[in-house]
């Protein structure tokens, strides 16, 4: 056997072990880039405040008993969660050229992914905290108690991860940090064309039947029934199945082009 | 399953690439041996970096088929980047990460050991800067980029190395110091090297073998020598003072001269054996009036063969 031949020195470390490495250094550079995160705080802190001053009085003199303030909270979350991506780290590790470096190492394609996820998931996670602590401050309180507001911040965690699909395919498939920048843009649909500001019973006409096809509006509806009206399976259940629904479509779009962009080996 | 004989640690047959109408390999075939240094030479755009990419499974052939260490670099790509350690054309680093992160990453990535990891860092010291590396890359300068990225590509010890233009862009001092460490991993690892260059010196110093690729197909291959001996003359430099068309009259008369150039003052006087000729030369311009001011002897270089295949010049 010749030195070619022989078996490598090297092998591949496993699945699990690529994607603690890959997401290990995901999480650090996060972690340096911590400015890159302020934009997602202050979006959702601004949305409630807005929301609930112009609206908290209307709806409540309009349905007594209704609390505007646990209405707004999971609304604040999304916009907090949604978008929020590394990929534009990808189009920089595109641009750097890192990632040809990581595509040629021993890894599976789904890792080149799935380890920038898990940091988003991590970081879509912890943005929830100080959301719910603003609304702890606000005088909201979850009815479904510490489990719940466990419960509350997996939901939003997921659907936060579910949505990333969409930056990740923009940014593999255009390679432009402009592009990808500009991908919140896919949320607006979602986030107002739904219950945002008003509860579903008081939308009305093309609003009405466009939020009901919107998997937003069953989110919504999840999440504000653990805050307002304790367990309700049927609500976790409809909105465990719109984050299913749009997790499916984006990641499998994501993949794809990541496949696409692999096998044609653009630069 | 490997597909060819063990000892070819690099082969492609009618090895194609085009993007959209740019064909940029045309048909290319060639075949490393292991433990072989083969050197890439060709000017910009002759298809260097689109046959590294291809061998190194970054990008997918149009046409044709490669091996790497005996794997098939469409089918089996698994193995195939198990046994190469790649160092691009532009260096492929994280700015944000420094040098030791990303020489942590790549070597968890190809399964080492936190000890083999410190273990190998601390055997580049050579090669990298070992005060820089606890700095951000993006502070480092293009060499200690290039040297990085090498470092990089060594980690996992592979038995077959690409070189994209690894010197490219590198002061006389970090260029001696890629060269010795690629020499020293080729002769005491036994490390297989394929590498693209665009200096002719750099392909005469390092390469066991040399291909020159000039339109996305070798025009020509074989060892430095051999090459150069393809050219199969000396070539002596006279400066006269004086007619420099009398003197070329004069050289022309003398036995065993092949043919004589005149560029301005200087003649370029092409012979089987300059050594034999050049005192000859002297004297016969001497004997005319016409005094040399500058003899030189010159062995044929690279550049003469690539001006003979190609016609043009490298440099
Ligand atoms: N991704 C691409 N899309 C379109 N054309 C490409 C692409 N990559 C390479 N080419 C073209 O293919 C040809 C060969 O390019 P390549 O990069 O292989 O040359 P090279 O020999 O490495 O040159 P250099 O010395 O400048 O690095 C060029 O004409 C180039 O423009
Ligand atoms: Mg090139």
């Amino acid at each position: 056997m010749t030195a070619a031949s022989a078996p490598p020195t090297a092998r591949s470390a496993g699945f699990l072990a690529d994607l603690s490495t890959l997401a290990g250094r995901a999480i650090r550079l996060m972690l340096r880039d911590l400015e890159g995160v302020i934009p997602a705080m202050i979006v959702p802190v601004f949305f409630f405040a807005v929301n609930v001053g112009s609206l908290q009085d209307q709806f409540e003199r309009a349905a007594p008993g209704f609390d505007y303030k646990a209405f707004q909270i999971p609304v604040a979350v999304i916009f907090a969660v949604t978008g929020v991506s590394r990929a534009s780290n990808l189009v920089i590790d595109i641009q750097q050229g890192y990632f040809d470096r990581l595509t040629i190492a021993p890894i599976r394609r789904v890792s080149l992914l799935l380890g920038l996820m898990i940091a988003d998931l991590v970081l879509v996670m912890a943005l929830t905290v100080p959301v719910l602590l603003m609304g702890f401050i606000a005088g909201v309180g979850f009815a479904s108690g510490p489990l719940g507001v466990l419960a509350f911040i997996v939901l939003a965690g997921c659907w936060g991860l579910a949505f990333t699909g969409f930056p990740y395919a923009i940014a593999l498939r255009t390679g432009s940090p402009a592009a990808v920048n500009s991908s919140f843009i896919l949320f607006f649909p979602f986030a107002f064309l739904t219950t945002t500001f008003a509860p579903k019973e008081a939308l009305t006409g093309w609003l009405g039947a466009v939020a009901t096809y919107n998997p937003v509006t069953y989110l919504l509806e999840g999440l504000r029934s653990l805050v307002s009206s304790g367990w309700d399976a049927a609500a976790l259940g409809r909105a465990a199945l719109a984050v299913l629904a749009v997790g499916a479509v984006s990641q499998l779009l994501a993949h794809a082009v990541l496949r696409g962009r692999l096998t044609s080996g653009r630069r | 399953m490997p597909t060819t004989n063990g000892d070819v640690a690099v082969l492609a047959e009618d090895l194609r690439r085009s993007f959209g109408a740019v064909e940029a390999v045309r048909s290319v075939d060639l075949a490393v041996r292991a433990g072989e240094i083969y050197g890439f030479l060709g000017p910009n755009g002759a298809g260097k970096s689109t046959c590294v990419r291809m061998l190194c499974t970054l990008l997918a052939p149009s046409g044709g088929r490669a091996a790497v260490g005996g794997f098939d670099v469409v089918r089996d790509v698994e193995a195939v980047r198990l046994r190469i350690g790649v160092a691009l054309q532009d260096a492929a680093l994280d700015a944000k990460l420094t040098g030791r992160e990303l020489l942590g990453v790549q070597g968890r990535l190809y399964g080492m050991s936190r000890k083999q990891i410190a273990a190998r860092i601390e055997s580049f010291g050579d090669l990298v800067d070992v005060a820089a590396l606890d700095r951000r890359i993006g502070t480092y300068s293009g060499g200690m980029r290039r040297r990085l990225d090498l470092a990089a590509a060594l980690m996992h010890d592979p038995r077959i190395l690409f070189l994209d233009e690894p010197t490219t862009g590198l002061d006389p001092v970090s260029r001696m110091r890629v060269w010795e460490e690629v020499r020293r991993m080729n002769r005491e690892d036994g490390m297989t090297i394929f590498l693209t260059t665009q200096y002719l010196e750099e392909a005469d110093a390092l390469a066991d073998r040399v291909g020159i690729i000039d339109g996305g197909r070798i025009v020509a291959e074989g060892t430095p020598d051999e090459l150069k001996r393809r050219i199969g003359v000396d070539v002596i430099v006279a400066r006269v003072e004086g007619d420099p068309a009398a003197a070329a009259t004069v050289v022309e008369s003398l036995d065993g001269i092949a043919s004589v150039a005149v560029h301005g003052d200087e003649l370029d006087i092409a012979t089987a054996d300059g050594a034999a000729a050049v005192g000859r030369v002297a004297v016969a311009l001497a004997a005319a009036g016409l005094h040399a001011s500058q003899l030189t002897l010159r062995r044929p270089t690279l550049d003469d063969v690539f001006l003979e295949v190609t016609g043009e010049r490298l440099s």
